[in-house]
């Protein structure tokens, strides 16, 4: 097994290298100077009380979550009846109208900031927080229809058909006997929807504006002016968080089911 | 299918298609229409051709292919060692898959700024030269085209092994025993069974890897200086610094143009190499 030995060390290094400078970052944090030092000096969790005084960082991680989850729901609202129809009653233009809602993965995420600031939020003058919202839904619209078109071709519509034909109304069956069977697609879809606005910049860099701002945006900002550990701290706490999300999702639906 | 059932069907498709067209189809036309037109109104190229002839957008446009390129073939080098190993001999493989799902995870911010700690003058890398002697005094690999290619490189890893997990995951351990008992040496069994079976993984990689590194935004403007900016970086410069929205339009129109010809042209061509994809 010499040759398993020499892919061995290669995988070592490039993990090194994807992993390596995260860590360095989170051991940064707890260092006691008041600059970014690796090897740090000392022991202090006083970095991490200095995110909570950081009004700016408070503010914009609320909105970012605000943004984030509510532009999935209206995803989830425009996207799963659609991949439900588009599957359930073989329309025509069925491929032309699943590639419209696969579109947005196609364009930058760059030009399609720079377009609906041009195009959409000056021509009609639409207040920052609805931007913010119009725009991080057109990038989830691809994530929710893609899961869910895949996990309704594993779905057996005799199913559906047999509720029918017992009477129960369309609505009904649509939400006792339909969604309960996709809902781990749509569960995965959410997470990486959620998850890809979270971490977004290139859109909001050109969306936020008059006092809303997104918390990459504000941390993009703070790391141009400031290299103290409040940064490194605040990393850390996001990369915790990470890696609460992605325990969970493999206790629940098994990370591959979402990657 | 009756008529009503259809009807519904329309009617669920419908928002979602409003929805996009409206705020995504419509602007896009209209960018790409617009930089065709002059103030006047009447037809003109000559917005492409003032943007094609000026030095500065010159080395912006050979930069941002430039570095895409480079990080793509050091992405490839990289993977395809490491997936094969994760796919074939690991045997702690959901795990290797977490960790590289993670940094994916974990915000282009925070990873780029990770960068920043490492390559600073006394950052670990520069301490670490001088006290191997390689050096007496810092070097500066930050600000410029090598600690971009880095971070690109730290970016997009991730989709590569992914990519090529993908593929090697399904390559039966059967093809390798038989051509191992055929007499192919483990070298001769890797050129002639594992890398043709992996090239999808390594198409869809790459070019998820090339467009990735063409449109990032983060990783340009905190790793890169003032004077290596490339197409995304140029655009945002354009529009918000310089206010000046009709170069903008041109850059983009530009992203747009290259991400898909490079996307559907590598695609296409490994299509016409290895039918089976």
């Amino acid at each position: 097994m010499k040759k398993s030995k020499s892919l061995f060390l290669v995988t070592c290094i490039v993990y090194l290298f994807l992993i390596g400078p995260l860590l360095i970052i989170a051991s940064a944090s707890f260092s006691d100077t008041t600059y970014l030092k690796f090897p740090g000096e000392g022991f202090t969790l006083r970095w991490y009380a200095q995110i909570f005084q950081i009004h700016s960082f408070l503010a914009a991680a609320r909105m970012s979550v605000f943004i984030a989850v509510a532009a999935t729901l209206i995803a989830l609202i425009l996207g799963v009846p659609a991949a439900y129809a588009l599957n359930r009653y073989n329309m025509k233009g069925k491929d032309a109208i699943q590639a419209l809602f696969l579109s947005p993965v196609l364009i930058p995420v760059i030009v399609l900031g720079f377009v609906m600031l041009r195009y959409v939020v000056n021509q009609y003058q639409l207040p920052v927080v609805t931007s913010l919202l119009v725009g991080h839904t057109i990038l989830s619209i691809p994530y929710i229809m893609r899961v869910v078109t895949a996990s309704l071709s594993n779905f057996d519509f005799s199913a559906e058909e047999a509720a029918r034909s017992l009477g129960a109304t369309q609505v009904y069956t649509f939400f006792r006997i339909v969604l309960p069977n996709i809902k781990s697609g749509i569960a995965s879809a959410c997470i990486m929807a959620i998850i890809n606005s979270f971490n977004n910049v290139s859109l909001s860099a050109f969306l936020t504006g008059a006092g809303v701002t997104m918390l990459p945006i504000e941390m993009m900002a703070y790391v141009e002016y400031h290299f103290d550990p409040t940064i490194a701290a605040l990393a850390t706490l996001l990369m915790i968080i990470t890696l609460g999300v992605m325990l969970l999702i493999e206790k629940t639906l098994g990370l591959k089911s979402v990657v | 299918m009756n008529k009503k059932a259809l009807t519904i069907g329309w009617l669920m498709v419908l928002p979602g298609c409003l929805f996009v067209v409206f705020f995504m189809l419509v602007p896009l036309f209209l960018l790409v229409f617009r930089t065709f037109f002059d103030e006047g109104g009447s037809f003109t190229l000559n917005g492409y051709w003032e943007m094609f002839q000026s030095t500065y957008f010159q080395q912006v446009f050979v930069r941002s292919l430039k570095l895409s390129l480079i990080s793509t073939a050091i992405c490839a080098l990289l993977g395809f060692p490491s997936s094969y190993y994760i796919a074939k001999y690991s045997r702690h493989k959901g795990m290797l898959m977490a960790f590289a799902v993670f940094p994916m995870f974990t915000s282009p911010v925070i990873r780029s700024f990770s960068w920043i700690v490492l390559l600073g003058k006394k950052g670990i890398v520069n301490s670490a030269l001088m006290t191997i002697g390689l050096t007496s005094k810092p070097i500066s690999i930050l600000y410029n085209e090598v600690s971009m290619t880095i971070g690109f490189i730290q970016l997009f890893l991730p989709l590569m092994i992914l990519s090529l997990i993908g593929v090697m995951e399904n390559i039966p351990e059967d093809l390798n025993l038989a051509a191992g008992s055929l007499g192919a040496t483990k070298l001769g069994t890797f050129r002639h069974v594992v890398l043709p079976l992996s090239i999808p993984g390594l198409v869809t990689g790459s070019v998820l890897v090339f467009t990735g590194c063409l449109t990032a935004y983060t990783t340009p403007q905190l790793l890169g200086g003032t004077d290596t900016r490339v197409l995304a970086t140029v655009i945002y410069q354009y529009a918000m610094s310089l206010g000046d929205w009709t170069q903008a339009s041109i850059v983009a129109v530009v992203m747009i143009v290259v991400t898909v010809c490079v996307s559907s042209g590598i695609n296409g061509i490994s299509r016409r190499l290895n039918p089976t994809i």
